[in-house]
This record gives C-alpha cells, sequence and structure tokens, in this order.
C-alpha cells in the first residue's frame, strides 16, 4: 500500500470525501479532521506489513450461509406507523426537496 | 431498598415467590433513578415502568404462570428499539424517535414480564470508549464520577454498578459491552456474533455488532443471555442452534480447563496496577485447578487498524439512512436534496460519528478500497486464525478486559487514535465473532475497577460463563460496590 504510505489524505481529499458521504463540513472542521485523520490513518498503514498473500478476506463470521425464509406475504409494519416519525409527508409518501436538475 | 441490591436472581425469585411485588422493585428502581447523579438514563418515564409493574403483579393474582425475569427492572442501552420509548442511540439526528416495533431482545425480555426503567446513554451510535460522544452530556463513573465509565455502552454498566437496575442490556462491536463493564466494576457479557437477534438495534457495524447483558453478577448475566438468545427469522445472521442452560453453567467447577494467556496482551500499554491485579487473578484461575498455557497471537498489535479500517466501512453505509427522509431530524436550507442531505447531518450528527463516516468513505472510495478494506478483511482472517491456533492449545483465553482503570473526563478527547487504542484487548475476540465476558477483578490500589477477560470459542458461552463465574467467588472484587445514594 505505498500509495497510502507517501499521501495518507490532504485537505482535498477529505473534502470529496464528506461530499461522497454527504456531509458538509465547516471551514474551522477541515484542518481538525484532516490531521485526525492523517494520524489515524498512518497507525492503519501498518497493516502493509503484513503479509496476506493467499488469505482470503473475512466479511463475515458465524454465518455459513444466508437461509432464505419460505416466500409468503406477511404483515410489516402498517404505513401510517411508518411515516409517523417523518419530517414531511404527503399523500401517504415521504416528501423531499426538488433534486432533479433544470 | 435491600432488594435492590441484591442478585437479580434473588429478586426474580422473591417476586416469582411471592415475597416482594413487580410494583415494590419498580418503586425502589424509580426511586434510585430520581436521585441518580451519574447521567445513566436518556428516557425515563415512572409512570410506564410502574404500569408494567402492575401488570406483571395482576398477572400474578390471576394466577397466570411467571416469566423467568418476572418484575426485575432491567435498562435498555438507548440503541435498541422500544415501541414505547424514545430511541435517539445518543445523537442528535434522533432527537425525539420513536420506533414502531420493538427490538427482538426487547420483546423477549417483555415476554419474560421484565419490567423496564427506561433507556440508558451511550456513545452517539455506540461509537465511543468514554461516553464523551453522547450528544446528550456523557454518563459518569460511579467509582469516580470525575471519571469516564468507558462505552460505549457507558449507561448499560453504570446502571448496574449504581444499582438503577438489575439488569441491562448494551451492545458490543469492539469491546463496547465488555470495556465499560471493566470500568465500572459489573460483569459484561457479549455473546458469540449469532447468538442474539440484532432486529431492532440499529446498525453501527453489522458484521461485528452484537447484543449483549449487564449484570452485579455473573448469574444474572447469563439469566438475561438465556432469555434474550436464539435464531430470530428477522435476522438472517441470528444462527439456530441449541441455546444452553447458561445459569446452570454457572457453578460447575472449572478444574483441568486449560486457560491461554496470550503474551501480547501484557506488552507496554497495559498500566502496571492493571497488571498486577490480573497476574493475581491469575493465579487464583490456577488455585481453581485450571492450567496457564502460555501463548502469542502474533497478529493482536494489527486488532486496532484492522477494527478502524472494517467497522468504518459498515458505519458509513449503515448511516447513510440518517438523511432527513425517513425520520428523526431534517434540516432543510430550502435549495435542493442534497443541501438538505448535508446541512441534516452535519446539524445531527456528533464529531466522532463524522469522522468515522469520512474515514468509512475514503476506505470503501475508488483507488483506496484494496489497499484498505480488502487488505484489513485479509488481516481479520489473520486474527481469527490466531484464535484458532490458540484453542488448538487451550479452552479459555484470559487476560485483562482494559489496559487502563477509568481515566479522568477530557484525557483522551483530543486524541481519537488514543482512545481507539484503549479497545486493544478486547477488538480481536469481536473481529472473530467470539464470545467474551469481563469479571470484577482485583481494585487498583486506588479503589478502581478492573475487569479479567475470558474468551472462549464460538457458541461456547456455557464455559465461559463456568469460569466467570469460578473466577468470581475468589476474586477480591466480589461484593464491592460503589456507594449508592
Amino acid at each position: 500500500m505505498s500509495e497510502t504510505r507517501s499521501a495518507p489524505i490532504d485537505r482535498a481529499q477529505v473534502l470529496h470525501v464528506a461530499k461522497l458521504a454527504r456531509l458538509t463540513l465547516h471551514d474551522d472542521e477541515v484542518p481538525v479532521v484532516t490531521e485526525q485523520l492523517v494520524k489515524i490513518l498512518a497507525h492503519i498503514a501498518q497493516l502493509g506489513e503484513v503479509s496476506t498473500d493467499g488469505v482470503e478476506p473475512t466479511a463475515q463470521v458465524g454465518v455459513d450461509r444466508l437461509p432464505l425464509r419460505e416466500d409468503v406475504p406477511h404483515v410489516t409494519v402498517p404505513r401510517a406507523e411508518a411515516l409517523a416519525a417523518a419530517p414531511e409527508t404527503a399523500g401517504g409518501g415521504f416528501v423531499v426537496p426538488t433534486f432533479v436538475d433544470e | 431498598m435491600e432488594l435492590l441490591d441484591s442478585s437479580l436472581l434473588d429478586a426474580a425469585d422473591a417476586v416469582r415467590a411471592g415475597k416482594i411485588s413487580a410494583r415494590e422493585l419498580a418503586d425502589a428502581a424509580i426511586a434510585r433513578i430520581e436521585r441518580d447523579d451519574t447521567h445513566a438514563y436518556l428516557d425515563f418515564d415512572p409512570a410506564r415502568t410502574r404500569a408494567q409493574a402492575i401488570s406483571v403483579d395482576e398477572k400474578r393474582a390471576r394466577g397466570e404462570a411467571l416469566g423467568p425475569l418476572a418484575g426485575v427492572p432491567i435498562g435498555l442501552k438507548d440503541v435498541l428499539c422500544t415501541r414505547d420509548a424514545r430511541t435517539t442511540c445518543g445523537s442528535k439526528i434522533l432527537e425525539g424517535y420513536r420506533p414502531p416495533y420493538d427490538a427482538t431482545a426487547v420483546a423477549k425480555l417483555r415476554a419474560a414480564d421484565a419490567v423496564f426503567t427506561g433507556k440508558l446513554n451511550m456513545d452517539e451510535f455506540a461509537m465511543g470508549s468514554s461516553n464523551e460522544n453522547s450528544a446528550y452530556g456523557p454518563v459518569k463513573n460511579p467509582w469516580d464520577k470525575s471519571r469516564v465509565p468507558g462505552g460505549s455502552s457507558g449507561g448499560s454498566a453504570a446502571a448496574v454498578s449504581a444499582g438503577l437496575a438489575l439488569g441491562t442490556l448494551g451492545t458490543d462491536t469492539g469491546g463496547s459491552i465488555r470495556q465499560p463493564a471493566a470500568l465500572c466494576g459489573v460483569v459484561g457479557l457479549k455473546p458469540t456474533y449469532g447468538r442474539v437477534s440484532r432486529y431492532g438495534l440499529v446498525a453501527f457495524a453489522s458484521s461485528l455488532d452484537q447484543i449483549g447483558t449487564f449484570a452485579a453478577d455473573v448469574r444474572g448475566a447469563a439469566r438475561l443471555l438465556e432469555a434474550i438468545a436464539g435464531h430470530d427469522g428477522h435476522d438472517a445472521t441470528s444462527v439456530a442452534r441449541p441455546i444452553d442452560e447458561y445459569v446452570g453453567a454457572c457453578g460447575r467447577d472449572p478444574k483441568g480447563l486449560r486457560l491461554g494467556v496470550p503474551a501480547e496482551y501484557f506488552e507496554a500499554g497495559l498500566e502496571p496496577e492493571v497488571k498486577a491485579s490480573i497476574e493475581a487473578g491469575l493465579k487464583a484461575f490456577e488455585g481453581l485447578g485450571c492450567t496457564l498455557v502460555p501463548l502469542q497471537m502474533p497478529h493482536t498489535k494489527h486488532a486496532v487498524a484492522t477494527y478502524y479500517v472494517v467497522a468504518t466501512a459498515e458505519c458509513s453505509s449503515n448511516l447513510a439512512r440518517f438523511d432527513g427522509v425517513r425520520y428523526g431530524l431534517r434540516v432543510d436550507p430550502g435549495k435542493d436534496l442534497e443541501a438538505m442531505y448535508g446541512a441534516t447531518r452535519d446539524r445531527g450528527f456528533g464529531a466522532e460519528v463524522k469522522r468515522r463516516i469520512l474515514l468509512g468513505t475514503y476506505v470503501l472510495s475508488a483507488g483506496y478500497y484494496d489497499a484498505y478494506y480488502t487488505k484489513a478483511q485479509k488481516v481479520r482472517t489473520l486474527i481469527r486464525r490466531d484464535f484458532e491456533a490458540a484453542f488448538a492449545k487451550c479452552d479459555a483465553i484470559v487476560g485483562p478486559t482494559s489496559p487502563s482503570v477509568a481515566w479522568p473526563f477530557g484525557a483522551k478527547v483530543a486524541d481519537p487514535l488514543a482512545m481507539y487504542l484503549a479497545d486493544v484487548y478486547t477488538l480481536p475476540a469481536s473481529l472473530a465473532g467470539l464470545p467474551g465476558i469481563s469479571v470484577p477483578a482485583a481494585p487498583s490500589a486506588s479503589g478502581l475497577p478492573v475487569g479479567m477477560q475470558i474468551v472462549t470459542p464460538a457458541w461456547d458461552e456455557a464455559r465461559m460463563l463456568t469460569l466467570a463465574h469460578a473466577f468470581e467467588q475468589v476474586s477480591p472484587a466480589k461484593g464491592k460496590r460503589p456507594a449508592r445514594s
């Protein structure tokens, strides 16, 4: 992981990642969090020292195969209850701000 | 009230035998919680708790069979969904949120006739080791209120320690049950991954999260596990395996069991007072007829790095659901959807949650995925293999739960990495999906709690409880509690 050692993360990358994560960062937050992430990533870089040739990755433990349930209808949360905690609803659905670019 | 200071099993027996009513127990708990100055509870409603207790008493009056936890006051970490109480996950983004259903573990406790005392404080979305990440202010350690209770289930540990509930549920992703149990001087049990349904547990890192139990003694934690364990059709990762008699496993003779002692758990970073306590504990195990087996677990030193890639990657995905659309906070600057997302998540999430989402998004992003995420998953395999090799030579692994005793508020806040390193002894078992328990060992010279961690192979909670119970009987911490109000 040579690329990660030479440049763990910089301001531009932090802003890019924040955009991907839909997080708005304040100007005064950016240098602090960048410095913290640099330090954390420098620690994580030690993984590069571990030989993992031919080692299978572990995504999940204890679950040999995911079971499938019977394909029969069952009752889920009623619509009114599902909508009850929403900030804004209309016509039995969730209301969101406009998102289609003109 | 003395009964609230007795064991969970004694209280349950007293209710079932009709020696005390559920209402009396509930009132005792309510009175304690009203005087509480540890800030263990985020949601507390005496009327709701009393109503539940009264319905248990009415059930007995009608001659109906009572469940195994009838009338026992139980607190719930605020990351578990409850249909009759707010569920905030310690976050502003879910302030006031009321879920439409109960988590399976909560429903099972209801079915066992437990009485809920309320929702317990925690690090926001279970991310933290000190409770300082709660958006509603931290829990104080009942032993020394200038110190942290540990985290993330700090409220769950402190509530049991301070006698504000006879048992509590918490969750453990990287040590969030065991570490606060150690720092608050109570028993904290994390079951094998898959033992308890995660349905209704607000997800942080799905491949690691597991619900577990707290009590003042090992039998109490075992009784709670019996109540919540088992397969659930709502959680495909919950496993259909026989559930052992966990209370029955307490009291069996541990003689002849081989206990692995990893050298890596006693290296630099372990506070001398904790080390001395654990070494005395190891001698106590020998006195019980156990054999100590020195071990090497060479990948232990990579557990923190591995965990903070895997867990943050999963968290960045799981927390994408908090977007101001279906529940919780919405901040809408009136521009467009993206601006609403950004503003909502900026206002709703605290600094640690943001940091982890950023880190997780980064390690999953194009160009870095293999170098970080796939690499960490491979090292996770090597950490699992360390345990497989160890369990070829021993029946359980023992050592310190936390490298230090409870630290003063603020001591690690400015340095996230230092905070992460506090989880070094609990993370490996989490990554391997193994059961672990923390049991109070000899306190430090200054009187602060120390925890002995016991880890067994997957699905062997029974043997873990046998060892934990035997250790508890000879531990100098037995019966020790902080001053109670």
